[in-house]
């Protein structure tokens, strides 16, 4: 499930990311913040009304805000993360 | 010749890297829970323990050596040795933040690779263990390969071993770069920074959440707001709410040295000098101190919390559809403070038109100089009343004011990004620090450095602009037996009167036409300019000599005229820094010229729409 569906305060981990849909200085910081597959993610707070807003959620041990763009390119899947990574 | 030592102090940022910073130099660099804060190199000196001297430098956060943003390129560049004029640093003190290693061992990981002599700071172990993590500083250096040190560096723990270690590191030949570092890439970096960290780990126990159960009010969509929109509310309240015992002292102090003056010296030019130009011009200015440093106060509160970034969050709506992103909300309410600064944080925004049309917009919020001008305006003409329960009247058209000046940089970038700063929209990527209690000594030495600005400002550009003035507004004298007016006759009279012609239009009279001038300076001046005018032609008459500024005002400005005076300066670019902070962020004459001449434009329409709209309402 995309992540900016993903229901709140839910444990997940990253399925895939689809980084094609990302500009490149956008996909960079986003792997700098720890977003990659297998990687623990959870969706904390969603902003604006009608969710339009950006989403703050948890990657690994940190907190980052991302906008709904971002959050369509995260494809996540609940359950804790995947002993690969 | 052997040159002094330089170590380059890195990291992520807000890993403490500036506390660190602080605590070895002793310097007072700016901290703040929120990342940027840092974006520039700042270096001081310390001494070893064996007394030799190193030269220590502080630079900008950054997430890895591909900076995204200018602040990050001086990191790469200092750190690489490719900053011109600067040699390649002889160690390195890797700043890790130790309750997210995961993250902050990656980069590091990349740092170590490059073969500098690297010390790690495994700094913040207290938050780690607010949030129940114990490491292992012995089994991370043996992963690591180099030494590391547990520190917490508001609390200057840990800093002898650092120091120790230091000296150990410098001994040995010039340094240089590993040749061609066999990269191993990204995601091997993480993998092993995660495996590294996991290692470390002596015990985890989960523990409360503070920053998660703050967060789920200060960013909800609805109480998010509430919060905001309050917590600067009470902000401008609380400007008006507190400063009335500390201002009313040193209205006395410096009524009290302007009758000394008056007392002590024979009529003439040096008692004008003292009593008009400095006393009653530089001290109307200075009157305002408390209520600067209450502002100030709030300011710093909101940066030490790491409310800041949660700010950032819940505007990122709104500056998304002017074209901007939450992050560019940090640097303009860093501008409410002073624009200079606030400019030079827009150095950690990457998207170059985005960069620019903060930098266009952040004199458009109120900075703390046009305090002393609204202050006197509106305690002037706006009754001291309350219009509700705890709400002053006084207080809810200064914050009108301070909302006027978003509103306004809102619609200005809208603008801005459709036509001169057209682009793509950039996105909103941002780390939010956990929130941490502000430290009480951290509060109190931001607002003493703030004291001391705002008094070397009055002391320097104020007192210097306002003595020209004084000259100007005294010489030529009236010819004896004349019946023109001392101040119409004089230079600046005269000046001013030519420019009036310009400034009636929009409700000025000559004395604000005459304040404008020398107001181009810094903002504050026009109120020192309109004092010594005013105590230049009350000179005569000994009654008006007792009246403040505000009194004086009152008698001869009419309501409207003075609301002109008021949205003139939501809007004018009086200010010599920002200009030429603008010039330097941006290479060149053409944007701060740009800057200037939409923000005059602005206030001679803002000022005369006000002028016309309050007169045709019989204001
Ligand atoms: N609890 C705690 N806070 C720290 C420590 N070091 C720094 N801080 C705080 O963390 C925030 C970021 O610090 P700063 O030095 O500005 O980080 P920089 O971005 O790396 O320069 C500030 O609010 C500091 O007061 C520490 O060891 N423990
Ligand atoms: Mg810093």
């Amino acid at each position: 499930m995309r992540l900016h569906l993903f229901p709140l305060r839910q444990p997940g981990y990253i399925d895939s990311v689809d980084w094609s849909v990302l500009s490149a200085s956008e996909g960079q910081r986003l792997r700098e913040f720890g977003v990659c597959e297998g990687a623990s993610i959870e969706a904390l707070h969603r902003g604006g009304l009608m969710g339009r807003g950006p989403l703050a959620c948890k990657v690994g041990r940190m907190t980052i805000a991302m906008r709904r763009n971002h959050a369509e390119a995260i494809d996540v899947r609940s359950g804790p993360e995947t002993p690969a990574q | 010749m052997t040159a002094i030592p330089l170590v380059a102090l890195v990291g992520n940022p807000n890993a403490g890297k500036s506390a660190l910073f602080n605590a070895l130099t002793g310097a007072r660099q700016k901290l703040g829970n929120y990342p940027g804060v840092t974006v520039e190199r700042k270096s001081g000196r310390i001494s070893l323990d064996d007394g030799r001297p190193v030269e220590l430098v502080d630079l900008p956060g950054t997430y890895s050596l591909d900076p995204t943003s200018p602040d990050e390129q001086v990191t790469r560049d200092v750190i690489l040795g490719r900053q011109e004029g600067e040699r390649l640093p002889d160690a390195l003190v890797i700043v890790v933040d130790a309750s997210n290693l995961d993250n902050h061992l990656r980069f590091a990981l990349e740092l170590i690779a490059l073969g500098l002599p690297t010390i790690v700071a495994l700094n913040m172990v207290d938050l780690a263990t607010r949030d129940g993590l114990e490491l292992d500083a012995n089994t991370l250096s043996a992963d690591l390969g180099v030494p590391v040190i547990a520190t917490v560096a508001v609390r200057k723990r840990g800093l002898d071993h650092l120091r120790g270690a230091l000296e150990g590191m410098l001994d040995g030949g010039p340094r240089q770069l590993r040749p061609s570092v066999p990269d191993i890439g990204f995601d091997a970096r993480r993998a092993e920074a995660r495996r590294i960290a996991r290692a470390a780990i002596v015990t985890e126990t989960p523990s409360r959440r503070l920053t998660a159960a703050v967060d789920r009010v200060a960013l909800h969509p609805v109480m998010g707001l509430v919060v905001l929109l309050s917590l600067l509310f009470v902000m401008f309240q609380a400007v008006y709410a507190w400063s009335q015992p500390p201002i009313t002292m040193i209205e006395g102090w410096a009524a009290a040295a302007a009758d000394a003056a008056s007392a002590a010296l024979p009529d003439g030019l040096l008692r004008s000098f003292l009593v008009d130009g400095v006393i009653n011009g530089v001290g109307s200015v200075i009157v305002f101190l408390p209520q600067i440093l209450i502002l100030f106060f709030f300011i710093l509160m909101l940066e030490a919390t790491g409310y800041m970034t949660r700010a950032a969050f819940m505007m990122d709506g709104l500056m998304a559809r002017v074209g901007l992103s939450g992050r560019a909300f940090i640097p303009l309410l860093s501008s409410f403070a002073c624009a200079v600064p606030g400019i030079m944080a827009t150095r950690t925004i990457s998207d170059p038109k985005d960069r620019l049309t903060t930098i266009l917009i952040a004199p458009l919020m109120t900075c703390s100089a046009r305090l002393p001008v609204y202050a006197v305006i509106i305690g002037a003409f706006i009754p001291a009343q309350t219009v509700g329960p705890g709400i002053g009247l006084q207080g809810l058209v200064l914050f009108i004011l301070y909302v006027a000046g978003i509103i306004g940089a809102l619609i200005v970038a809208l603008i801005l990004r459709v036509t001169v700063t057209k682009g793509k929209s950039s996105g909103f990527l941002m780390e939010m620090p956990k929130y941490q209690f502000p430290r009480i000594q951290d509060i109190l030495i931001g607002l003493w450095q703030r004291a001391v600005i705002f008094l070397k400002r009055a002391g320097t550009i104020i007192f210097a602009s306002t003595v020209i003035l004084w000259l100007l507004l005294s010489f030529p004298k009236p010819p004896v037996g004349s019946n023109v007016s001392p101040v119409d006759y004089s230079i600046a009279g005269r000046i001013a009167g030519g420019l009036n012609v310009v400034m009636e239009p929009i409700g000025f009279n000559r004395d604000i036409s005459l304040a404008l001038i020398p107001a181009m300076a810094a903002r504050e001046v026009a109120v020192s300019a309109l004092a010594t005018v005013y105590s230049l032609e009350a000179n005569d008459d000994e009654a008006a000599l007792e009246r403040s500024l505000g009194d004086r005002l009152k008698g001869r400005w009419s309501l409207p005229t003075a609301l002109a005076f008021l949205a003139w300066f939501v809007f004018a670019p009086q200010c010599i820094s920002t200009i030429a902070v603008t010039r330097r962020e941006t290479n060149g004459w053409r944007w701060p010229a740009f800057m200037v001449g939409y923000l005059f434009a602005l206030a001679y329409c803002a000022a005369g729409i006000t002028f016309w709209i309050a007169t045709a309402a019989g204001l």
